[in-house]
């Protein structure tokens, strides 16, 4: 019998611990392809910081960087421009990449730093229980705004790759999804996309995949991508917002 | 050996370039911007990274980032700015990376303002982050030192796989004096340094089969603090460094570290020329603290300890303190605020400590 599709092998075999349904495991995986497409799952070095993403580290058969909530595109950055022949990638969830380490992704971003970064966009902090998150769409009720996001008290959806399609340096800014095989496929073309630049030496790129939360968000699988598709999509289109 | 006429700042990144540190990250902050300026030049005529980072922070990730591959890295700062890296450096020491951090102390609490000061002792020697880790703490006095210290330190962090500290201060920063630096680490030397690391480093994927982690976080936490606890005990037998002056004889020790000892030294040999009995001790590491100086004095002869430090508190009076063990009355003769030490001032608390008995 032959074998038309196998788990990529930097994948742990173990499986994961996400939850059931959530999309983490998706992404992992379509790195790990990727990467070995591309033969460089023994180049790699993922760095992460805290959070839903961080579980990864168990999953994910790259080298690894952890540090502090926020700071992996700092650490990437530094880590890449002493070792420009490795491939480095951070993997951040939206309160590491879009509040606390908000500046460190916009400043590697601008300046236009050779590495790839994947952010999941979930819309909520899902590993401390579901806290209001910069990307928390208006209306939307977590642990710490249970009325429901106000744009009075918290603000409006921050959009990341819109926010640094005003930056210069970026040559590639895409917003993906998972919530079927067709969008699968396509989160796998940018990510591929995202990689291929960093080989190339052309400089910073992001994908962003609007990710579920099914726990958080309170749904079950189907519900949660229901969500995306209904919710999320229409604030946050998907897309290639840069491409050069 | 040529001498070169040097600013304290300059000195450090000099030394630092010569060690074989490929890789500076740091946010300006007065007064050490002669650090970060001389790097921006230096570091890439010799194939190193220089980086302005958008904040301290930033700035210590990079250092962690960096350091994860091997590349011998550093970061420098003041009192305010080095409180931003806490973070940064608790991660280091958690995940045994090697680094070194200096820090010019300037006045404090808070942004307070840009003169020097000796305001945090405590914060380098006792708690520079959350999660009880030490840290090496080098203390130079001059700038001879301060260049030699910053080429040793690179050593020590790779030695103990852990991030040094230079606790200097911006006198030193800002002072010029003759040093002769240490001879440059060749390329090679820097390649085969970086190639040693790689038990544990990240770099040269391709070659190894096995996955290899930088990271501070951990579920078996409490058997790696063990292990580092029992490194700390270990350089209170190898890494403890002071410098006796005239103690033979005391009967009055006055104990300084970095700029005060060079007042705490001019003011025992004043207190000489008058016929009094004073010598000085100066921990030239602050971490691990020399308990032996004082262990080794001969109480029955010393009158007491004059403890001279630019605080407000006293920080390193308690270290003084708790190694003199009630044996001989400490008293301090402090500055802070960016105010400096006075010479009269150090002179009449010797005199009255000597006079008191």
């Amino acid at each position: 019998m032959n074998a038309v599709y196998t788990r990529p092998k930097t994948l742990d075999a173990a499986g994961s611990t996400y939850c059931p349904g959530c999309h983490h495991a998706t992404a992992n995986k379509l790195i790990c392809e990727v990467l070995e497409e591309l033969g460089q799952e023994k180049n790699a070095v993922a760095v992460m910081g805290v959070g839903c993403c961080a579980n990864s580290f168990r999953y994910l058969g790259t080298d690894l960087i952890a540090l502090p909530h926020g700071r992996p595109c700092a650490a990437a950055s530094a880590y890449k421009k002493c070792n420009p022949d490795v491939v480095t990638f951070t993997y951040q969830g939206d309160g590491d990449l879009a509040s606390i380490g908000l500046a460190e992704t916009l400043m590697a971003a601008n300046r236009g730093d050779n590495i790839t970064v994947v952010f999941i966009n979930n819309a909520v902090y899902a590993m401390t229980g579901g806290q209001i998150a910069p990307t928390t769409l208006i209306g939307q009720k977590t642990s710490t705004a249970p009325g429901g996001r106000i744009a009075e008290e918290y603000g409006y959806p921050l959009h990341m790759c819109e926010l640094m399609g005003q930056l210069r340096a970026p040559k590639y800014l895409a917003r993906v999804a998972c919530t079927d095989v067709p969008n699968v496929r396509k989160t796998r073309a940018s990510l591929m996309k995202a990689f291929k630049n960093q080989l190339d030496g052309k400089g910073f790129s992001m994908v962003e995949i609007l990710s579920n939360c099914p726990t958080n968000w309170g749904m079950s699988a189907l519900e949660s991508i229901e969500f995306i598709e209904n919710q999320l999509i229409p604030e946050y289109p998907l897309g290639e917002y840069r491409d050069i | 050996m040529e001498k070169i006429f040097v600013k304290g700042c300059e000195a450090v990144a000099e030394a630092a370039v010569r060690a074989g540190c490929r890789f500076f990250a740091g946010y300006p902050i007065t007064p050490q911007n002669e650090v970060p300026e001389y790097l921006a030049r230096k570091l890439p005529q010799v194939g190193g990274i220089f980086v302005q980072a958008e904040s301290e922070i930033a700035s210590i990730s990079m250092v962690f980032g960096a350091a994860a591959g091997g590349t011998r890295s550093m970061t420098s700062s003041a009192s305010t700015g080095v409180s931003l890296m806490s973070e940064g450096i608790s991660a280091l020491a958690g995940a045994h990376l090697p680094a070194v951090i200096c820090n010019f102390q300037r006045s404090g609490p808070g942004i307070s303002n840009i003169q020097p000061s000796q305001q945090d002792y405590n914060q380098a020697t006792k708690a520079h982050g959350h999660g009880a880790f030490r840290m090496l703490v080098l203390a130079p006095s001059t700038l001879q030192e301060a260049a030699d210290m910053t080429y040793r330190a690179f050593d020590l962090a790779d030695k103990y796989l852990n991030p040094v500290y230079l606790l200097l201060d911006g006198f030193t920063g800002a002072m010029m004096e003759p040093i002769v630096f240490p001879d440059p680490k060749s390329d090679e030397w820097i390649l085969e340094n970086k190639a040693s690391k790689a038990g544990w480093a990240l770099f040269d994927g391709n070659l190894r089969e096995e996955r290899r982690r930088a990271m501070g976080g951990r579920n078996d936490q409490e058997p790696d603090n063990i292990a580092s606890a029992e490194m700390y005990e270990r350089w209170k037998g190898t890494e403890v460094e002071y410098e006796e002056t005239l103690t033979d004889d005391a009967e009055l020790i006055i104990t300084a570290y970095g700029i005060s000892a060079r007042f705490a030294g001019a003011a025992v040999k004043k207190l000489r020329e008058e016929g009094l009995k004073v010598g000085l001790i100066r921990p030239v590491k602050v971490y691990p603290f020399p308990e032996e100086a004082f262990d080794k004095l001969d109480y029955t002869r010393v009158r007491g300890i004059l403890s001279v430090e630019m605080s407000i508190p006293a920080n390193f009076a308690e270290d003084v303190k708790y190694a003199a063990c009630r044996r001989a009355p400490v008293k301090t003769c402090l500055s802070s605020g960016g105010n400096i030490l006075e010479l009269d001032a150090i002179l009449d608390a010797a005199r009255e400590l000597y006079g008191s008995r």
